[in-house]
């Protein structure tokens, strides 16, 4: 009894991870229509900014707000700079769609190496702010600590903020007309270039906590190549795509679906699958739901 | 103030799709264009609310060349555009589409009349307003395209063929809104139609394109009695 609580309190706290960093793929998607494999790079970025705060200042809270500001700053240039411009030449042929992946792909590899360039190939470590001894039940000692708790409180408070923003505001009214129907949108007046920056900006703001609490959600250490972000960007490419790709509510339903099976494979199977499970899962439901969880068919289009 | 298209010509790679066009619609009136598929009446229009790109000419509207600017512009400068194939967007509410036309108004007030008047023209969209766009069947769709682009306070309304795949008593309805529009509120229109009778029915002025070029042009009566014209556009 007390391992199956112990298996979904781990599978939701890492799914908890997974959602945002699926809500950051979701969001550069109905911004821009481009997968942006460089979310990892951006993630582990905003990660050593996190760090170099938490050297200077020694508060991890106001670190991981700073992280997530400089997250999404970083997401927004890359945008501006450089994606802009890309998917401008682009635009048309064979080359539109395979052109973006390729270019995020080389953005990963370049920003990896900025970074091994300005804090050095070695691990650093952000200490966890809270114990990552488990809470107690009566004799019982359970996996999921304080550390795992506020990760879960913290994802739980960006997403809601997040759907307030898409729900509640003009600002969110615009971006989800602008990613739906742009020349809709266009048409009514709405910046639509403006408001593609601001959804990588949104995307840059949710991957770069997803990248600080991944390391806190472990020992807290991490180098420019660490395994970590780059598992980090397969599974919250799979939440999202099991999401259906166009939901921010269906990228975190995926990323916990996706946290809460990893982790009973991973507990009642076999350890060994830890890099299997979320392909068989994305496979099985491409196969029975192509469309993702949430995703509807596109019928009539306006 | 009027709007003077002067030798607009616009090109789709090497193919010409409009050629040296040239009218004028004054202030407060309703101009029909017609003519047969591909004769480039969308590429007109999407020309002037800055859609398409154009190789030369200029439409002059307010002391402004709408042949320069982008879209999010030119509604700032009232106009509005209403594309072809009710242009809503499907996954918002009625209400949200709506709003989304007076996004960019400061003064929030007047876009509440804006969305009181809008209703009050469409009444039934006042009862759906909470519905998913996709959910309304396509007449009033196009109640709430034509809605939407109200929404943005127009003085100069581009419809691009708003009687697309309805039966012919919303037509006919949609039809008798759009002249409503013009009279009650003096907006300048340009309604670009298939359906050549229904349009030139309750159009003040029309132009007919033929492969891009202007065919004839006239008043929509003297243009309804031409042997030419019925022959061609009206199928009698």
């Amino acid at each position: 009894m007390i391992q199956f609580i112990n298996t979904i309190l781990i599978g939701f706290t890492s799914g908890a991870i997974y959602a945002l960093m699926a809500m950051a793929i979701v969001l550069v998607w109905r911004s821009t229509r481009v997968i942006n494999f460089a979310q990892a790079g951006l993630a582990l970025a905003s990660a050593y900014i996190g760090y170099q705060v938490v050297q200077s200042i020694s508060n991890y809270w106001v670190a991981l707000i700073i992280a997530m500001f400089a997250g999404a700053a970083l997401s927004a240039l890359i945008e501006i700079a450089f994606m802009r411009l890309l998917l401008k030449h682009t635009s048309s042929g064979p080359i539109a769609s395979v052109a973006p992946i390729i270019a995020t792909l080389g953005l990963l590899g370049i920003i990896k190496a900025g970074i091994a360039m300005i804090w050095g190939g070695q691990y650093v470590v952000v200490k966890p702010p809270l114990s990552n001894t488990g809470f107690s039940i009566g004799t019982h000692t359970l996996v999921f600590s304080p550390m795992k708790l506020a990760i879960v409180i913290s994802v739980a408070s960006l997403v809601l903020v997040f759907s307030l923003i898409f729900q509640k505001t003009n600002i969110g009214l615009a971006l989800r007309a602008s990613a739906f129907a742009p020349e809709i949108a266009r048409l009514a007046g709405v910046k639509v270039d403006l408001v593609r920056t601001l959804g990588w900006a949104l995307s840059g703001a949710a991957g770069a906590v997803a990248g600080l609490l991944l390391t806190s959600n472990g020992n807290g250490s991490f180098s420019p190549e660490s395994m970590e972000f780059s598992l980090l960007l397969i599974s919250g490419f799979i939440a999202a795509v099991i999401g259906g790709l166009e939901s921010l509510v269906g990228a975190v339903i995926g990323g916990l679906v996706l946290g809460l099976v990893t982790s009973f494979v991973l507990m009642y199977i076999s350890g060994s699958l830890f890099f299997i499970a979320p392909f068989v899962v994305l496979l099985i439901v491409l196969f029975i739901r192509p469309q993702g969880i949430i995703g509807v068919k596109v019928g009539r289009r306006a | 103030m009027s709007l003077i298209v002067h030798g607009l010509t616009v090109d789709h790679g090497a193919i010409r799709a409009i050629n040296d066009v040239s009218f004028t619609v004054d202030k407060g009136k309703l101009a029909a264009v017609i003519g047969a598929n591909g004769a480039g009446k969308s590429t007109l229009l999407r020309a002037l609310s800055g859609l398409n790109s154009t190789t030369a000419g200029t439409a002059e509207w307010r002391n402004h060349n709408l042949l320069h600017g982008k879209p999010e512009a030119h509604v700032r400068k009232g106009v509005s555009h209403v594309s072809e194939g009710k242009s809503v967007v499907a996954e918002l509410t009625v209400e949200e589409n709506l709003d989304l036309g007076a996004l960019w108004r400061r003064n929030k007030r007047e876009a509440t009349e804006s969305k009181s008047q809008a209703i009050e023209l469409f009444p039934r969209l006042g009862e759906r307003l909470l519905q998913r766009a996709d959910t309304l069947s396509g007449g009033e769709r196009q109640m709430l395209a034509i809605g939407r682009a109200l929404m943005s306070k127009p003085e100069l309304l581009l419809l691009d063929e708003p009687s697309l795949g309805l039966a012919p008593l919303v037509i006919e309805q949609i039809f008798q809104t759009i002249r409503g529009i013009v009279d009650s509120m003096g907006l300048t229109v340009v309604l670009v139609e298939q359906n050549a009778m229904g349009a030139l029915k309750i159009a003040d002025t029309a132009v007919v394109l033929n492969l891009g070029r202007v065919a004839a042009t006239g008043s929509a009566a003297d243009l309804i009695a031409d042997p030419a014209v019925r022959a061609a556009y009206l199928g009698y």
